[in-house]
């Protein structure tokens, strides 16, 4: 994540709908997506949304504070990076001459990326680790024949007691 | 997905009644003290005004010309009452006719419960005849909304809208009720309540004694009062705390009914086109307590205009206001007539002799400073001599020239009598919100202020103000021209006045009989008195033409970023 990008964790209310509203919140104030991720939670009333943005401490508060406002949200946390767990999920289809094969899969195993398909023509696999380390990957794999690629956007969970409450969107 | 959680927490306990979705609305509206609705009947919504006909004798229903003008009616009606202004329309266009008044209500946080019909359930997403998505549509400019889509879920709902329009920061909530679901039959359960908590706790004690500390050492503090202090019904808090501190007091256009203008340390308007004496005094202050206001960009209180090193405490129930638009070095959540008190509790009362002799000289010099022109029918001479004649009146006005003469001139005396756009601006808001506030006001005399410009979007409401019978006097400042862009124009692109002396045809004395009212044309100075006499004798709804020169400026004027130095004054 860049310097100035930041993620929000948020408690929302698991009806449709939801996801409009805070779309629309974001484009009326003019914040900017970076990535919006969004599951259900332990709790089936209730989803879990992790967005990252970028933007001053300005925008941050307001963007936390025009969030609490929303009826359907429930908790609002902007995170604290060095206490978060991050990840995000890559899916990346290289297709690869027979030659080649055998290099592009040592360069897996170092990302420890797995293998999810495999054609002749074409491999695909699975990452799964901090965003730089998709960006890492994918770099390496530009100079080979990148057929297509989809990353998930990142999700993240505060470690051990930092947690998201409904009461008070504190520890 | 699961199903939604109020769904799960209905209690069926068997026995309440069965009633239709119609009925049910029309229940929570009585359950809620609703005694009158505003709206206009259409095809989605035949069964929810059957319901209401049912129960005329317990709720008014105030049918308007247009549907932004029964929104604008509902708005008008809850900032007048305080109370929870309610309006019905139907689905697709009578829905979008919505839009504007939601907004208007929205922006200056008005607690209105809009109702609309809708497809049946199973023809939405179909494009289906008057069908529309007005809770996309609505979403940026209400506080929230709600399509019921299980007839389960609808008193619940309806409960929630109105618990979320009037809690915390208040706001317009729509409600969106497809036909099936209106249509529909179940078993009611009155004793059921809302489920929608707003919690607000008390700032900490520390901030608290903060901002004490700031206000103990000031020496020339001023109180900027806001909307909040008028949606808070802080009057009275607002009063003692100006006493106590003697702190004049001046208002953003939202807050000026929070103060009489007969209070000595009442200032008046600051702002774009604030009184100028307020301007100043504000620039002299130490403190500025900010009272329920967001420091809106035509609010202009802005560094330039306060001294470098000026305190701000910035006291507001929205947490996201602090620090929007200005910094506050002393900010505090909460509700203003809850933490007046808790801070008053820690002010040492002061004198401060030196900072009242200070702010009454600027006063007193600059009372007939900047007066218009006496000799010919002039703005300032009708707004003052309104005040004599009304001096209790509810004033509603349009939007324009005409309502910032009306805020610098008008002697509000109680609160809540000042209903105006201030945050959208909506031309075409007076007709409907004069409508509905005289109604809350318990059809005591109500004036609408508004101008030529303005009066021709929305004048179709005068039908539906003659039709209630309400005594509305309608002042009209005819400049034949649109007069606040005119004077933009004037000042900002070298007098070309593109697009803005329109000079219509219209007689609106004429007009408003042809539409079962009065009219009179004031067209000299000394015919004013005598249609003023007639206003005052009216029982129905009464229009003054009244001619004003089309050069007349809205004056002081602050450029947009401007400072003290650069206010135009002539």
């Amino acid at each position: 994540m860049k310097e100035d990008q930041f993620l929000i964790s948020i408690l929302v209310s698991n009806h449709f709908g939801v996801l409009a509203r805070i779309a629309s919140l974001f484009s009326k104030r003019g914040y900017n997506i970076d990535s919006l991720t969004v599951g259900e939670t332990a709790d089936c009333s209730l989803s879990r949304m992790t967005i990252v943005s970028t933007g001053d401490e300005y925008i941050r508060t307001q963007m936390a504070r025009q969030l609490e406002k929303l009826v359907d949200v429930k908790c609002v946390q902007v995170m604290n990076k060095s206490d978060t767990i991050v990840r995000e999920l890559l899916l990346l289809k290289v297709f690869v001459d027979k030659d080649k094969r055998s290099e592009i899969m040592r360069a897996f195993d170092v990302f420890r990326a797995k293998i999810v398909d495999l054609s002749p023509e074409s491999v695909s696999v699975e990452l799964t680790g901090e965003p730089d380390k998709l960006n890492a990957l994918i770099d390496y794999m530009r100079d080979y024949n990148i057929v297509e690629l989809s990353r998930t956007g990142v999700t993240a969970l505060g470690r051990n007691g930092y947690c998201l409450s409904e009461k008070d969107g504190s520890l | 997905m699961c199903e939604t959680t109020f769904l799960q927490n209905i209690q069926n306990d068997g026995d309440g009644m069965i009633l239709t979705g119609a009925q049910i609305t029309v229940e929570i509206l009585k359950e809620q003290s609703v005694d009158t609705v505003f709206g206009y009947p259409g095809g989605s919504v035949l069964n929810i005004f059957d319901a209401l006909y049912s129960e005329r004798r317990a709720i008014r229903c105030v049918c308007a010309s247009h549907e932004q003008g029964a929104c604008h009616a509902a708005d008008g009606y809850a900032r007048a009452s305080g109370k929870c202004g309610v309006v019905i329309a139907t689905s697709g266009p009578g829905a979008t006719n919505l839009v504007t008044a939601l907004a208007a209500a929205y922006l200056d946080s008005s607690p209105i419960v809009a109702i609309t019909g809708n497809v049946s359930t199973a023809s939405i997403g179909k494009d289906s005849f008057q069908e529309v998505d007005i809770c996309s549509i609505t979403m940026p400019i209400t506080k929230h909304n709600y399509i019921v889509k299980d007839i389960r879920s609808l008193a619940q709902t309806l409960r929630n809208a109105f618990a979320i329009a009037q809690s915390g920061r208040c706001g317009p909530v729509l409600v969106d009720i497809p036909k099936d679901v209106a249509e529909g039959e179940i078993e009611f359960d009155s004793s059921s309540r809302a489920d929608y908590k707003f919690n607000l706790p008390d700032p900490p004690q520390k901030d608290l004694l903060y901002a004490a500390s700031k206000i103990n050492t000031a020496k020339r503090p001023v109180i900027y009062a806001g909307g909040g202090v008028v949606a808070a019904d802080a009057y009275e808090e607002l009063e003692r705390l100006s006493d106590a501190l003697c702190a004049p007091v001046a208002c953003s256009m939202m807050g000026l009914t929070a103060l009489s203008s007969d209070n000595p340390r009442y200032l008046g308007l600051v702002g774009m086109h604030g009184i100028f004496s307020a301007t100043e005094i504000i620039h002299k202050c130490d403190l500025l307590i900010a009272l329920g206001v967001r420091f809106s960009d035509r609010a202009m209180i802005n560094r330039g205009l306060i001294e470098k090193g000026t305190e701000i405490i910035q006291i507001d129930i929205d947490a996201a206001e602090i620090d929007k638009n200005m910094r506050a070095s002393c900010p505090i959540v909460g509700d203003i007539k809850r933490i007046i008190p808790l801070l008053a509790a820690h002010i040492r009362p002061t004198p401060r002799k030196m900072w009242q002799k200070e702010h009454e000289g600027i006063l007193s010099r600059s009372k007939t400073q900047f007066d218009m022109d006496f000799a010919r029918l002039n703005p300032q001479l009708i707004l003052e001599r309104l005040a004599d004649v009304f001096p209790d009146a509810c004033v509603a006005t349009d939007v324009g020239q005409h309502q910032m003469w009306t805020a610098q001139y008008f002697r509000f005396r109680s609160p809540r009598t000042f209903i105006t756009s201030g945050g959208l601006g909506a031309m075409g808001f007076g007709m409907g919100a004069a409508i509905g506030a005289c109604i809350a006001c318990g059809g005591r005399k109500t004036l609408m202020i508004t101008s030529d410009g303005s009066f021709h979007m929305s004048m179709g409401e005068l039908a539906a103000a003659v039709t209630e019978n309400l005594p509305i006097v309608i002042v009209l400042m005819n400049n034949r021209s649109l007069g606040m862009v005119r004077q933009l124009q004037r000042v900002f692109f070298d007098s070309r006045f593109a697009y803005t002396s329109l000079n219509r045809k219209t007689d609106f004395a004429v007009l408003a009989q042809a539409m079962g009212a009065h009219g009179i044309h004031v067209e000299q100075k000394d015919q004013l008195d005598a249609a003023l006499e007639e206003a005052k004798r009216a029982s129905s709804p009464i229009l003054l033409d009244c001619t004003i020169d089309p050069d007349e400026m809205v004056l002081p004027m602050i450029p947009p970023g401007g400072d003290i130095s650069e206010i135009i004054l002539r």
